[in-house]
């Protein structure tokens, strides 16, 4: 407990944009085979240090097969809410989940550069205290650590639709489920909420057996991955509206509001539609009377490709699908980045106009059939994925890796992982740093990205920037 | 003279309190900044303000109206007054070794202020660290008045928790709309992360140092 606020603790999203720059990032890295235990990465993001662009620390994990993805704080921004008690918490904790064991690690990175577990929640306590599995998605809120799950109960995840559990944000127990009435909601991935308005909105992937063992053509060409939204009152922890966004707009996956709690409105990435192997944006926002509405705002066509080029699940379709598989909304609610993880394109959108978004910038790097090079001379394995803005908006990260069973799927002869950074123009606009390459370890793929003192897909404002 | 300055200075502590809960932002004044900045009107500014202080009085009269009626028992003063002061204490010991926040109260919807507020104030013993500055300007009353018939008494007593709870509520409301409209119209919300102090050991402790006085106070 400190004295004061946390100083990365920031009222409102401009005040935050305002605040020093990262220093340092984390980054998860996996081993994809699970012949190696998965670690923490941490990074030098600082352009003055004689390491910049360097990891500078390895925390390795004592187990094997994790499958580390998504990652998360202990305590971000809301907690300078009065009404969750929690102003004296410390952004001190970093909570990382395994997709594939469950096992949950909270690592201390007081001391970035000496990064240390703190503690260790074992599957079994997970499955005995939620009845969930695979945990992934991680937001603190009022109630402590809200964590999103992937699949149910039993072997494979699919006893009892998956959900939201809570942990207790300074002891780390598990508390138990989230929901009071899911409606139908059945599949999980991601979730975010506007905590003044009080609701939330989450999102659906597939359940385990669609994607442990890689990508099931079959269940995707009929349409059996996730394809609604659900919006909840937060406090009550139930379900008030589904929004179907259409059977063949598979895998809706990021859900990014604005950080600005006094707009009303977020977006949600779509994989693809399978009518015609688009990826898709949809915009999402609160009707005057309280309810939702969601619209198609971003459409990205896929590109021809002879058969011989493409990888064998894609041949049939003589197609690259641009595979939106990350999205993150910049603090000022400007640009929003849509990672197109088959193209090996990373899009910058002026999103000022929700309804309307305006392509800004694009970056081409890797990619299916295409392997463009980094500007300084170096292979980008696969495409650009897991995106993070700096809180200034300045800067855009990246790495490289989808999921471990997906990524030998869609690009089966790439091998590595790869973190690299775009500078973004104050009015738009989006260039690949030169300078700016880090090289995983052999062996090690890389997925999500942190940035000292939050970012933009971490930290909830309680207040507005006006 | 003595039982005037008395009675002046634990009408002051009344008020004192009141300031003190008012500027702690644990109280509630930043919803207040967040409703008007939301609503882009200064009316919902006030409009919070006025929720939050309606939960806090009502947190209060729960707690001092009880007491006001056990007062009838006009020769139990002593007791009722040592008792007060320990279950003060006690509280105060209590958040001294329990400094964890009440989850409860993050499941109220932040469009129920009042009874977030009221919660709030019940959770932190706001109400109870009033008790016994109520019950000791009870005692310089009631020696003025000498020995007045019972049925004069209860109402007597019952006024005087409403003065007290209204005071009160009013310093709290005064001092927190002071700084939630200064945040909102000058300096602006880096205040808040700047500006809040973890009152949390302060707060117990001053529960535990008021018991204590009125203890030592007795006659």
């Amino acid at each position: 407990m400190n004295l004061r606020p946390d100083p990365t603790f920031h009222a409102t999203p401009r005040l935050a944009m305002e605040a020093p720059a990262e220093t340092l990032a984390f980054t998860l890295m996996l081993s994809p085979d699970g012949s190696q235990p998965d670690g923490l990465a941490v990074v030098d993001v600082d352009p003055k240090s004689d390491s910049y662009g360097e990891i500078v620390h390895q925390l390795i994990m004592p187990n094997k097969g994790d499958e580390f993805h998504h990652f998360g704080w202990n305590a971000c921004s809301s907690s300078l809410s009065p009404l969750s008690g929690h102003a004296f918490l410390e952004r001190r904790y970093l909570i990382i989940p395994g997709i594939r064991s469950s096992r949950i690690y909270v690592v201390d990175v007081k001391e970035p550069r000496a990064a240390k577990i703190h503690k260790i929640i074992e599957p079994e306590e997970v499955f005995a205290k939620t009845g969930y599995s695979r945990p992934h998605t991680i937001h603190c809120g009022p109630e402590g650590i809200y964590v999103s799950t992937l699949g149910g109960g039993g072997e494979d995840g699919t006893d009892g639709p998956p959900g939201i559990f809570i942990m207790d944000c300074e002891t780390f127990e598990i508390l138990g489920r989230y929901e009071m009435d899911r409606g139908k909601q059945d599949k999980h991935y991601d979730f975010w909420w506007n905590l003044p308005r009080d609701y939330m909105v989450s999102s659906e992937w597939g359940l385990p057996p669609q994607f442990e063992n890689g990508i099931v053509a079959e269940d995707l060409l009929s349409n059996k991955y996730g394809h609604s939204i659900h919006f909840w009152n937060l406090r009550q922890r139930k379900n008030v509206q589904t929004i179907d966004l259409g059977e063949n707009h598979q895998m809706a996956l990021e859900i990014r509001p604005a950080h600005d709690p006094s707009k009303d409105y977020g977006f949600c990435g779509v994989v693809v539609d399978t009518t015609n192997l688009q990826g898709a944006i949809f915009t999402w926002w609160q009707q005057a009377d309280g309810s939702f509405e969601a619209k198609k705002t971003i459409t990205i066509d896929p590109r021809p490709e002879k058969p011989e080029n493409l990888p064998p699940l894609l041949q049939g379709f003589e197609a690259v699908p641009p595979l939106v598989t990350d999205i993150d909304l910049s603090l000022d609610d400007r640009f929003l980045y849509v990672a197109c993880w088959g193209l090996g394109e990373m899009h910058q959108y002026d999103v000022s106009d929700p309804m309307n978004p305006k392509l800004a910038g694009k970056v081409e790097i890797g990619g299916i059939a295409r392997n463009a090079k980094h500007p300084n001379g170096k292979d980008f394995a696969y495409g650009p994925q897991m995106v993070e803005i700096s809180r200034d908006g300045k800067r855009v990260y990246w790495t490289n890796s989808l999921y471990s069973t997906w990524d030998d799927q869609f690009y089966p002869d790439a091998e590595g992982g790869q973190m690299v950074m775009a500078n973004a123009g104050e009015n738009g606009g989006l260039e690949l740093d030169k300078d700016f390459y880090v090289e995983f370890p052999k062996g090690y793929r890389s997925h999500q990205i942190r940035l000292e003192g939050g970012d933009c897909s971490t930290d909830s404002f309680c207040y507005p920037s006006a | 003279m003595a039982e005037i300055s008395t009675a002046a200075a634990l009408w002051g502590a009344v008020a004192a309190s009141g300031v003190y809960h008012g500027v702690n932002p644990g109280m509630g004044w930043p919803l207040a900044v967040s409703a008007a900045l939301m609503d882009r009107s200064q009316g919902s500014l006030w409009r919070a303000l006025a929720a939050l202080a309606a939960g806090h009085l009502l947190a209060m009269a729960a707690i001092l109206f009880p007491f006001s009626a056990l007062m009838v028992l006009a020769q139990w003063h002593r007791e009722i007054q040592t008792g007060a002061a320990c279950l003060v204490i006690a509280l105060g010991l209590y958040l001294l070794w329990n400094r964890r926040h009440p989850r409860f109260l993050a499941r109220v919807p932040p469009s129920r202020l009042v009874l977030w507020s009221f919660l709030a104030a019940m959770a932190h013993g706001a109400g109870l660290m009033l008790v016994p500055i109520y019950l000791g300007i009870c005692r310089t009353v009631e020696t003025d008045a000498g020995h007045a018939a019972a049925g004069t008494l209860i109402t007597g007593n019952a006024g005087i928790a409403a003065l007290v709870a209204l005071l009160h509520t009013a310093a709290m409301t005064a001092a927190g709309g002071v700084l939630a409209y200064g945040i909102y119209r000058w300096v602006g919300l880096k205040f808040l992360s700047r500006g809040w102090f973890n009152l949390d050991l302060v707060w117990a402790l001053s529960l535990v140092l008021v018991g204590s006085i009125s203890l030592l106070t007795l006659p």
